[in-house]
């Protein structure tokens, strides 16, 4: 089966005004299953919006293609192109109603009536705004103007449906509860998204894969467990959550596991999976691997974090070398700060880089 | 309701511009209106009696003794709200892509274009007139040029003719169209015209439902600056229209300074103002009802 959206090789430069060029995009390959929720993810500046906006059709490639159900869009204008965007910034008429806005799609295509009147209600419904047409888009709180957003977008049913930064404006709580809705109604529109955000959490919470980039390329691309548990690389590693890199040089492998060694002579157990003795490597373990007791990484802790439910405990290990931050589960009996530990964790858990 | 101390301040802060608006707007609006209904008096001035000829003569209830009936009056008024209309028009058409051109423009060559665009208030309208005067006139550089290149034969009669007058106005009118229409233009978001092509219009939809909607206030704000002066301007019929490009303002200007008969200038001033108040009114509440 082939995918439903396919891009290849897609290139795009930017002139900057201090006279060199920039890369926006440096050769991105992405395929998007037909009801698939693919999040890209990266820092600023790495070419989220404009690998989104070439998709759309807003930004032009300077080479390679991008092709929708096998079709070729690059010499399609942005409103011939079977897709659907939500911008950041929401971009609603200010001067339609919130009903017409919904119904632009459909008004521009010029359906009947009453097709227009049932699938404008539809939409409406689907984003919990029944009732709400007659407004104008000023007369409605933020979480709303988005979700006339998105009642926009969805109202002609396109195959594929862009989000860019949409939910960026809006705050924790309301950010949280339209992830699930928005997570939901993907799920019942039976198409698919494609989202960016620089928010790694976000990404984590709603996508079936991420795809995250750095500097025009993409970096790395996986179910959101795979990203976390096994980042390719530093970058990854460190983009995606918390985590602790070790750098290490391996010393003698014994059964399926490999003893490692930092610089400051702490000792580590890992999956011995393609290690050969003598040679240097970065481990991953995610704060939450580690148990404070009846370990081997003999420390004390220097700074504790309150985050609510959990603490954050930065571990200073006896050997030196930097903390080692640790997720701790806020009880009573919880370590104080300078209070000794000894850092335990399941060497499976630990993650080998493949890349330092 | 403010506080006493608040309202104090406020009638402080408000006074002079109610002041200069009583005295010069207000005022001579009233001593207009009032002698509007007053008898002319034999050698200028007027008498003090009411006097509803004045406008007699204007809408054909004239004595036909004293005062006569002329239709003239009104196709005077009709043709200079033609012409304002026109010059609204064309301003409008010069002005519109313009606008949007320059609006896409680096910041520091919009900032030189916006000088060029009121680079002509630096100069004397009525030499910038008698510059186009030299330049329509047959022996003048329009006529010289189309006859060096062969277009005409013989130089075209443009000064002195309805034309010229509309060009005039269109050329002394247009940056006061230009710069609420640019600054409705530059205002206008872009992501809503992407907005729109995302969801499947074509260019001109895009144009007749979001962006001429979005830029209306600029064209209502420009239309209405350009065409109250239009319709009362007398200086370019005056220089540039001749004899029979006799415009209202022209007739008011007579009224009071030649035929020395200042209850009808006046009339004919307050029939002005009642259609242009008239005119605008109209526009405003059909453009909010355009923008819903
Ligand atoms: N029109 C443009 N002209 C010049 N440079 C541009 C233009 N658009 C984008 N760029 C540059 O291309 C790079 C990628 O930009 P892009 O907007 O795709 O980043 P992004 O990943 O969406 O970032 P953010 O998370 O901040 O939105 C940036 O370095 C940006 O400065
Ligand atoms: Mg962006």
């Amino acid at each position: 089966m082939t995918a439903l959206l396919e891009i290849r090789g897609a290139r795009r430069r930017f002139a900057t005004p201090e006279g060199g060029h920039i890369a926006a995009l440096d050769g991105v390959d992405l395929d998007v299953g037909g009801n698939e929720f693919v999040t890209l993810l990266g820092p600023s500046g790495c070419g989220k919006t404009t690998l989104l906006r070439a998709i759309s059709g807003f930004e032009q490639l300077d080479g390679g293609s991008v092709r929708l159900d096998g079709a070729d869009l690059g010499a399609l204008p942005p409103f011939r192109r079977p897709l659907n965007t939500v911008f950041q910034s929401y971009a609603l008429f200010g001067h339609m109603t919130v009903a017409r806005n919904v119904g632009y799609a459909l008004e521009v295509r010029g359906v009947d009536r009453a097709t227009y009147e049932r699938e404008v209600g539809q939409a409406l419904e689907k984003v919990g705004l029944s009732g709400m047409g007659a407004r104008k888009p000023s007369q409605l709180s933020g979480g709303q103007r988005q979700r006339v957003a998105l009642a926009r977008a969805i109202v002609a049913k396109p195959r594929l449906l862009l989000l860019d930064e949409p939910l960026s404006a809006l705050d924790r709580n309301l950010r949280q509860q339209m992830q699930l809705e928005l997570k939901d109604l993907q799920h019942r529109l039976g198409i698919a998204f494609v989202f960016v955000t620089h928010d790694q959490e976000e990404a984590l919470t709603m996508s079936d894969r991420v795809v995250l980039m750095r500097a025009g390329r993409i970096e790395q691309q996986g179910s959101p467990r795979d990203i976390y548990r096994r980042p390719r690389s530093r970058f990854v590693a460190e983009f995606i959550g918390e985590t602790n890199l070790f750098s290490i040089t391996v010393e003698r492998i014994e059964g399926g596991l490999a003893v490692g060694r930092t610089a400051q002579g702490l000792a580590l157990w890992l999956p011995a999976a393609g290690l050969r003795p003598g040679q240097s490597a970065v481990a991953a373990l995610r704060p939450a691997d580690f148990t404070l007791e009846d370990g081997d990484i003999a420390g004390q802790v220097s700074r504790s974090v309150y985050l609510g439910s959990d603490l954050h405990l930065f571990v200073r290990p006896n050997a030196g070398g930097p903390e080692i931050r640790v997720t701790a589960r806020d009880r009573a009996g919880a370590p104080e700060v300078g209070t000794p530990v000894s850092l335990g964790y399941d060497p499976a858990a630990a993650h080998v880089l493949e890349e330092a | 309701m403010a506080a006493p101390r608040e309202r104090i301040v406020l009638a402080v802060l408000l006074a002079p511009a109610t002041l200069i608006l009583g005295v010069f707007f207000l005022l001579p609006l009233l001593i207009v209106a009032l002698f509007s209904v007053l008898m002319p008096g034999l050698y200028g001035g007027v008498e003090w009696a009411f006097y509803h000829w004045n406008y007699g003569r204007i809408f054909g209830w004239a004595d036909g003794l004293m005062e006569i009936f002329e239709p003239i009056y009104l196709q005077i008024l009709l043709r200079s709200l033609g012409f304002a209309t026109l010059t609204v028009l064309l301003c409008l058409i010069l002005c519109y892509p313009v606008a949007f051109w320059m609006s896409r423009l680096p910041e520091r060559w919009r900032l030189l274009f916006l000088f060029l665009v009121t680079l002509p208030f630096f100069s004397s309208l009525i030499v910038r007139l008698y510059a186009w005067l030299l330049i329509l006139r047959p022996s003048g550089l329009l006529n010289q040029g189309l006859l060096a290149l062969g277009v005409v034969d013989a130089p075209l009669d443009i000064l002195y003719t309805p034309a010229a007058v509309v060009l005039g106005m269109v050329y002394i009118m247009v940056p006061f169209m230009f710069l609420p229409l640019f600054a409705a233009v530059d205002n206008l978001d872009r992501s809503l015209v992407e907005a729109s092509f995302d969801l499947g219009a074509t260019r001109a939809q895009t144009f007749r439902k979001v962006i001429l909607p979005q830029t209306l206030p600029g064209i209502v704000a420009g239309s209405v600056i350009v065409f109250i002066p239009s319709v009362g301007n007398f200086i370019v019929p005056d220089i540039l229209g001749g004899a029979k490009g006799l415009m209202m303002g022209n007739l008011i200007e007579q009224q009071f300074l030649s035929a020395r008969n200042w209850p009808f200038g006046s009339a004919l001033a307050m029939v002005v103002m009642s259609v242009v108040l008239m005119v605008l009114l109209t526009m405003v509440a059909r453009s909010r009802r355009v923008r819903g």
